[in-house]
């Protein structure tokens, strides 16, 4: 079994570690990139795989050098065998599309075929959700997106998944795919591991894994878009129908309400805030 | 493995010392054992005094099957032993150095979150190496039974277990002990109720108000007036950052006199004597609490069925040797017995007989008489037949005893440090309050120190712990006052008229007549199994990792 996770990296947003300037524009250079979190839901989904059925874990992105430091990231919280590091100038400003030909290409070129490939959800920051899937078409697999849990059946060659239908949690069915197969990790997929031997094994790797994170560089393959053969014309900005004319802040919504200050300890102000509840406490 | 069950050849719930020792030794003789631990860490849920003894007689000792113990996981030894019988701001205090020291090959505070941890790292690595290793997460709900036998466990986390050993190493509210038929949570009078605080303190500091060397560490015990006629009394250890000061009493007596017993401990930091440690800050790190059976009653004499061991407090396996606690020893004595009976039955080829010859070594090895000396069930159980009780109390505050105590200030001295007198000793007012509050109306000296401390709220205590909360754990049943009331004085995280504890009592109408009911919010329960036995209800852990979690224990 080879699993391949696809990641990316993103401002992270958390409070206190993202940074705005006056205008409310991200100071990208005093935020810190991290791994985009759903990307952490696929890459335990692909964990779970490793713990239950054995195999390898393979985490790969398009970006910068600097993303080196989001894939040790990962095989430091979660689990990764090796890390591929796409990456060149000819790859820069990719959109969605450029990104999922380049990744695409990427999969293709690994010396052991994946047997799956997981995408998250979508990013923190360009929040498409296009990539997964486009990268799914490049391929030409089945697909199984908003996918909550996993069994693999290796000797019938066959993934089985439980999924939300329409991202609605209320509605959830089981659907079976044959293997290669492409997968959508959606944020609430949650690992199970019922059987003390897949925990002792979860351990063991856990602690495998951050030793190796630490010496992560020893495991980043990087590729350039010769080691790919990509034609520059067809990736990166150049590769890259979508044109962003223009990006509008988002006006702040009107206060549609009044409010009035009521100071503490006035309990005769009290008054009219008791009058306005008290039909709702009637149940009116 | 058949029919997808899993199989272990031991399994062992829990991993404080009991069941560190169980699983080590059976690692040892290459059994493949699998350790369940409820805790986010081993260590996370327990709560001890903090002095762990290794005992000259013991066949197992701690530093015995975990070299490096005293060194990684253990705070200061004690060099310095003494007693003190308070009446009042009188104090008459004695050396029980003798006491200490019989049979002591050596003895160390510790604190349990640090020790366990360690514990169940080195567990972890030598179990792993038969196959098996250490869960941490995983609360054990059972015993898997096939036709009427039982066969292994079943958790909340995992599928059932198999296994030819299952280890109840799971502590004081032992569920297996309890699944089994083995132990029961009815008799308040079986158990102590333990309390206490961890305070903040430099180690020069430490070395300076007790005057011991940087190796060195003091040990305190207190007894007398001070804690409102409940049987019990106190404790003070030196670790090397912090102080471990804390309460132990009897059950029945707190049940009894319906004691807070958080205000017990309080009464002990704010005594005068106290004064002089504890300085003019007061820093609590932690507040925690935990039952402790009393071996002299609660000691199981066969303490297996079918393939199920009981170890530890689990088995009822904690002596209180008079003032001197000795759990963790026990526990370690015990599970280190229980693992080698095991590779003994194996060797024999006949697993099935391990319970058996785990029961000969606890009689052969001397544990059981220690547990339940043959003194106390003499005398001591005398004692506490209701006349003998008052006459003795009696005799004790008369002109004729006082006189006695008086006259016999060095032979009471030597009494304390006598192993064989202390295990005689009654559950009765009269050693734990009559009898030190005399000796220091009569011989001691009034303390003079100004005592400034002025100890955290139970909401403040409450507000400082960790938790991870879950689904409510413990039922109860009986929600009339006469059957769970008690609980609302003798929870140490409740307290009559303090609402943000666990257990509340409330008078409400009904159809004209009034009616007191109890009502229980398991939010701020810190797991300590006390309403187990004195209200209605129906008790089980939380789920792995669930409930509060203890940073110090
Ligand atoms: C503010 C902003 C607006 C943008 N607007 C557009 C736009 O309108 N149209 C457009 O086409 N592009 C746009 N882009 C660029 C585009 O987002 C990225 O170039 C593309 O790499 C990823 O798209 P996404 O962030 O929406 O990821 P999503 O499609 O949401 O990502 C889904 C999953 O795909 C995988 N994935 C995504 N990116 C990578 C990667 N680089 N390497 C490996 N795996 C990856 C991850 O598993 C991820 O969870 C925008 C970028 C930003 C920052
Ligand atoms: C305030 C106080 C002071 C004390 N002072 C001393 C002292 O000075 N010296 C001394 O020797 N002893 C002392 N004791 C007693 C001592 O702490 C115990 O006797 C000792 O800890 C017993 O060890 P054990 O291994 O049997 O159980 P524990 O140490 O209680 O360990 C039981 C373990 O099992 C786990 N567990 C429980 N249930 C489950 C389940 N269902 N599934 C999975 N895991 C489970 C628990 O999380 C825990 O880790 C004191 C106790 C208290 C409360
Ligand atoms: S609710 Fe029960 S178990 Fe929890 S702290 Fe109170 S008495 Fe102890």
């Amino acid at each position: 079994m080879h699993t391949v996770v696809m990641t990316k990296g993103v401002p992270d947003f958390r409070e206190g570690q993202v940074s705005f300037d006056e205008e409310g524009h991200l100071e990208r250079g005093k935020t810190p990139t991290v791994m985009n979190p759903n990307d952490k839901h696929a890459l335990r989904a692909a964990f779970q795989t490793k713990v239950r059925n054995g195999g390898h874990v393979s985490l790969m992105s398009m970006g910068p050098p600097g993303y080196k430091e989001v894939l040790q990231e990962g095989m430091r919280d979660v689990y990764a065998d090796d890390l591929y590091l796409l990456s060149d100038r000819e790859m820069g400003a990719a959109d969605t599309w450029a990104t999922a030909m380049t990744v695409a290409t990427g999969l293709q070129n690994l010396d052991d075929r994946p047997d799956l490939v997981f995408a998250g959800f979508k990013t923190a920051d360009g929040e498409t959700g296009h990539t997964g899937p486009q990268t799914c078409w490049c391929l030409d697999w089945p697909m199984i997106t908003h996918v909550l849990s996993l069994d693999i059946d290796e000797d019938a060659g066959t993934v089985r998944a439980k999924r939300l239908v329409d991202g609605d949690i209320s509605e959830i069915e089981t659907v079976e795919a044959p293997m290669p197969c492409f997968i959508v990790a959606d944020p609430e997929f949650e690992p199970t591991y019922r059987k003390a031997s897949h925990r002792l094994k979860h351990k063991d790797l856990r602690e495998e894994t951050q030793e190796r994170a630490e010496e992560y560089e020893d495991h980043v393959t990087v590729w350039d878009h010769e080691d790919l053969n990509l034609d520059p014309d067809y990736i990166g900005l150049d590769g890259s129908p979508t044109i962003v004319s223009g990006v509008d802040p988002i006006p702040k919504a009107p206060s549609e309400r009044e409010a009035t200050m009521i100071e503490a300890g006035e309990s005769e102000a009290l008054e009219p805030v008791l009058d306005e509840l008290t039909p709702y406490a009637a149940g009116d | 493995m058949t029919d997808g069950v899993e199989e272990y050849e031991a399994v062992v719930v829990g991993c404080g010392p009991g069941g560190a020792a169980a699983a080590a030794t059976l690692a040892r003789n290459g059994v493949e054992t699998l350790v369940l631990e409820r805790g986010v860490d081993a260590g996370s849920k327990n709560v001890s005094g903090g002095l762990i003894y290794a005992e000259e007689s013991a066949p197992y000792t701690i530093d015995g099957l975990f070299p490096d113990f005293r060194e990684e996981a253990t705070e200061r030894p004690v060099t310095e032993n003494v007693i003190h019988n308070i009446a009042g701001d009188k104090v008459k205090s004695f050396d029980i150095g003798d006491l200490h020291h019989h049979d002591t090959a050596w003895a160390d505070a510790v604190l349990r979150r640090k020790m366990d941890s360690w514990l169940a790292q080195q567990v972890h690595e030598r179990t792993r190496e038969t196959g098996g290793g250490l869960l941490t997460e995983v609360h054990v709900t059972g015993l898997l039974r096939e036709r009427g036998e039982i066969v292994g466990v079943t958790t909340e986390e995992l599928d059932p277990i198999r296994a030819d050993l299952v280890v109840a190493a799971d502590g004081v509210n032992s569920e297996l002990a309890r699944d089994a038929g083995l132990m029961d949570w009815e008799e308040p009078e079986e158990w102590f109720q333990g309390v206490k605080a961890v305070v903040d303190m430099e180690p020069e500091v430490i070395n300076d108000r007790f005057d011991v060397a940087p190796d060195d560490g003091a040990a305190h015990l207190f007894s007398g007036d001070l804690f409102d006629g409940v049987r019990g009394g106190g404790f003070l250890y030196t670790n090397e950052s912090s102080l471990s000061i804390g309460t132990v009493f009897h059950l029945d007596s707190i049940a009894e006199e319906r004691a807070e017993p958080h205000e017990l401990l309080d009464s002990l930091l704010t005594h005068p004597l106290m004064a002089q440690w504890l300085g003019d800050e007061y820093d609590e790190r932690e507040y925690s609490a935990k039952l402790v059976p009393d071996s002299k009653k609660a000691a199981h004499p066969s303490p297996h069925e079918d393939r199920l061991v009981l170890v530890g407090d689990a088995a009822g396996q904690m002596q209180a040797q008079g003032p001197i606690i000795k759990g963790m020893n026990h526990a370690v004595t015990a599970g280190a017995l229980a693992g080698e009976a095991f590779a003994d039955a194996r060797a024999r080829g006949d697993t099935s007989q391990a319970g058996e010859l785990y029961e000969k070594k606890l009689h052969d090895e001397g544990v059981m008489d220690k547990l339940r000396p043959t003194g106390y069930k003499v005398f001591g159980r005398l004692g506490e037949v209701g006349p003998v009780d008052d006459l003795s109390n009696a005799i004790a505050e008369s002109a004729v005893g006082r006189f006695g105590v008086r006259a016999a200030a060095g032979l009471l001295e030597r009494a304390y440090s006598s192993p064989r007198l202390v295990s005689m000793i009654p559950d009765t007012k009269l050693p734990y309050v009559t009898l030190p509050t005399v000796i220091a109306e009569e011989l001691g000296e009034p303390v003079t120190d100004e005592n400034t401390v002025s100890p955290p709220d139970l909401g403040d205590r409450i507000g400082g712990l960790t938790y991870d909360v879950g689904d409510p754990h413990i039922e109860l049943l009986d929600k009339s006052f006469e059957a769970s009331g008690t609980a609302v004085t003798a929870c140490p995280v409740s307290a009559e008229d303090f609402g943000g504890g666990c257990y509340r009592d409330e008078t409400v109408q009904t159809n004209g007549s009034q009616e007191r009911l109890v009502s229980l919010d398991t939010q701020p329960c810190v797991e300590c199994g006390t309403c187990a036995i004195v209200a209605d209800t129906e008790w089980e852990h939380p789920a792995g990792g669930k409930g509060v979690e203890f940073n110090q224990g």
